[in-house]
């Protein structure tokens, strides 16, 4: 059903629609060279492994959606896959891959246990992931089957292009020994 | 299996041993008295006859309610002989002081610091007393019969989320 604001008009200036236009050309673009290119630091820490390695070699092959190549330093990635059961113990090193990892960045949670805690409600497991790191994709299963992965995989694909990307991402950096300046 | 150990240790240390008997599986049991493990013990390791030269599992059972409360279990095998014997040792809960083994069996040093991590059970003459699992900012000892079932311990502070199973509130709750 057709809402009000879909039929008012909307006054922009030139400026504006040519910036947004740009803006807009250059988020897709951004977001579908992203979602083609996702390098992934496993996360692995349980039995889901065996899954994930199923996901990443040649039957499955993960390297059909562009998320071929696992780096094994966080600095080097930009998608978080946490395979597998986090104790509270391990709670301080996830967060801090988490955190090593530059933007733009996102989390899938693979595995019933990544995602809630799974059987393990008890006094040294994590309750999913999402209490310590923010989650973009939930896989459920026990382990999940390698098309689930997949299917997660594509959900966060879709998700990647309808996010807002831009070329410069951050404020400018204070120059050391002056005063910042307020933007 | 026949009794030829729960026999010997009866002849040998019969101010020691008490209420021996052969478990599930035929495996020769028998209560040791706390003081006098790891006399025991030695002899078990040393004596030409029985060569227990391996110690594959020592653990520890909560029996809440019950005086003594606690017991250290060991389980120790004779590569030699293929024999295995069950020591279990009955310790109080104000006392829970057992001398250490790991003078006998290096191996032992992993299981003595699960048993204290996880019963607060401790061991005399230890090398490395400290706890094995959980960290040491870890209150509590979270095998006993008396520790939250869910007593979580969180390390890092978690984040606020809905969890539409158990509602909203922290994850250290019950």
């Amino acid at each position: 059903m057709a809402s009000e604001l879909d039929t008012l008009p909307v006054i922009t200036t030139r400026r504006d629609e040519a910036q947004g236009f740009l803006q807009g050309l250059v988020s897709k673009s951004l977001g579908w060279a992203r979602k083609y290119s996702l390098f992934q630091y496993p996360f692995v820490t349980a039995c889901c492994g065996m899954e994930y390695m199923t996901v990443a070699a040649a039957r499955y092959d993960l390297d059909r959606f562009g998320a071929a190549l696992p780096r094994f330093s966080p600095r080097q990635a930009d998608l978080l896959i946490v395979v597998g059961t986090v104790n509270c113990k391990q709670a301080p090193i996830l967060r801090r891959v988490y955190e090593q990892i530059a933007d733009p960045k996102w989390v899938v949670a693979f595995g019933v246990c990544a995602s809630s805690g799974g059987f393990y409600d008890n006094y040294a497991t994590v309750q999913g992931i999402d209490r310590i790191v923010p989650v973009d994709v939930y896989i459920p299963g026990c382990p999940p089957r390698p098309e689930q992965v997949l299917d997660g995989i594509m959900l966060l694909q879709r998700k990647i292009q309808g996010q807002e990307h831009k070329l410069i991402d951050r404020k400018p950096l204070p120059v050391v020994g002056q005063e910042p300046t307020s933007r | 299996m026949s009794k030829v150990v729960i026999d010997a240790l009866v002849e040998r240390f019969p101010d020691a041993v008490y209420e021996a008997y052969v478990g599930v599986g035929g495996d020769d049991c028998v209560f040791v008295k706390k003081e006098r493990i790891v006399d025991v013990c030695r002899f078990l390791k040393s004596d030409p006859k029985m060569l227990f030269d391996m110690a594959p599992y020592i653990t520890a059972v909560d029996y809440l309610g019950q005086e003594p409360r606690f017991e250290v279990v060991y389980n120790l095998l004779s590569l030699k002989t293929n024999r295995r014997v069950r020591l279990r040792v009955k310790v109080p809960e104000q006392d829970a002081l057992v001398p250490s083994v790991t003078s006998l069996w290096r191996g032992a040093d992993w299981f003595e610091r699960y048993c204290f991590d996880m019963y607060g059970i401790r061991f005399s003459d230890h090398p490395d007393m400290r706890r094995l699992f959980m960290y040491d900012e870890f209150v509590g000892h979270p095998l006993r019969k008396d520790y939250p079932l869910k007593g979580r311990q969180p390390l890092v502070e978690e984040r606020d989320v809905r969890d539409i199973v158990r509602g909203p509130g922290p994850a250290t709750r019950d």
